[in-house]
């Protein structure tokens, strides 16, 4: 029995030690908004925050998430306000869809680090797969959410 | 006669001065060589690829036994921690994961650019190894420290993932260090 801090409420789950924190989110707490890719923290879908960094949650043991403070895209924002969740809604970024809560977490974290990034730094930080190609509308709407949390 | 025997003490005692200076001087230079010899085997794991990996001189990692760039060119970042938003510890954790196949251990990160090993002679290699100023001011007690117990070190042996581990044997490592640190850790010419 591990005790997790999912979005601000401490939840108890059952699994193995080695179990990947992706499942117990989506399986046992039932937050599917996190992505299952491929499984190997290559494509970025699985992103969440732990203690407010990106962190792919495919590849991330539950055991290594306990005491830590965990967020997934359903506990990023009441209401869909974080300015890069509205960000993305203006620049219309997804086409299926299925990969872009990862890359909202992934970009999040990096405007948590980095609040004006250049494009070499979205380049160096947003390394999630989008097989729809919605990459240039990923790089307009963290600037736009970057000028949007300047103003 | 009267003369004879202090010309001779002073000659064999000149001699035995000498003898003694030069069996002191072979002492050091078998030392040196001693050092010297197993900072040599010391290299050959600095320079294997799991270690190299992570010991570049530029702004990236590499991976694989081939060496070629880590996946997404991942970059350094400031703290050699990886980009803003893109940490090392995005990916990895404090253990392999075999599950996914990714790499692990505490304090997964690149080694400083003063610590890149690649294209270096063995002599460069040996003095940034031991220069305090450029190993996060190890001195040698500490680098015998950082050789048996940090956890980055360990890893080269148990890689995981199929990867191949360090050939020279760790036990073989180990003892190098040891060896090198009590010569006084010389540095090949």
């Amino acid at each position: 029995m591990f005790e997790l801090k999912v979005n601000g409420t401490v939840r108890q789950v059952e699994a193995d030690d080695d179990t990947p924190l992706l499942w117990v989110l989506r399986e046992q707490l039932g937050l599917t908004g996190t992505k299952f890719g491929c499984g190997i923290a290559a494509c970025g879908a699985c992103t969440v925050h732990v203690d407010g960094q990106a962190v792919r949650s495919c590849s991330f043991p539950v055991t290594a998430a306990v005491g830590r403070s965990i967020t997934t895209i359903e506990g990023l924002s009441a209401g869909r306000a974080h300015p890069v969740q509205q960000a993305w809604i203006a620049e219309q970024v997804p086409q299926c869809g299925y990969c872009q809560s990862g890359m909202i977490m992934a970009a999040a974290a990096l405007l948590k680090e980095k609040p004006a990034p250049s494009d070499a730094d979205i380049g160096a930080a947003i390394t999630n797969l989008c097989r729809c190609g919605t990459y240039q509308r990923v790089r307009r709407a963290i600037q736009r959410a970057a000028a949007g949390a300047a103003r | 006669m009267s003369g004879a025997l202090p010309i001779g003490l002073g000659t064999l005692l000149a001699l035995g001065s000498a003898l003694a200076a030069q069996t002191r001087d072979s002492a050091a230079a078998a030392q040196h060589r001693e050092g010297v010899q197993a900072f040599t085997q010391i290299s050959t794991v600095l320079l294997h690829p799991r270690c190299l990996n992570c010991h570049t001189n530029g702004d990236h990692p590499t991976q694989g036994d081939d060496r070629h760039p880590h996946l997404f060119r991942v970059a350094r970042g400031g703290a050699n921690t990886g980009a803003a938003g893109m940490h090392c510890s995005t990916c990895h954790q404090t253990a392999n994961n075999p599950a996914t196949g990714v790499p692990g251990a505490t304090g997964w990160e690149l080694a400083p650019l003063s610590m890149g090993w690649e294209e270096r002679t063995p002599r460069e290699l040996c003095e940034r190894l031991k220069d305090p100023t450029r190993n996060g001011g190890l001195d040698l007690n500490g680098l015998g420290r950082h050789f048996t117990s940090d956890a980055r070190v360990a890893w080269g042996w148990s890689p995981g993932g199929g990867r191949a581990p360090v050939s020279t044997p760790k036990e073989t490592f180990l003892a190098a260090a040891t060896t090198w640190l009590a010569r006084g850790a010389p540095c090949p010419e």
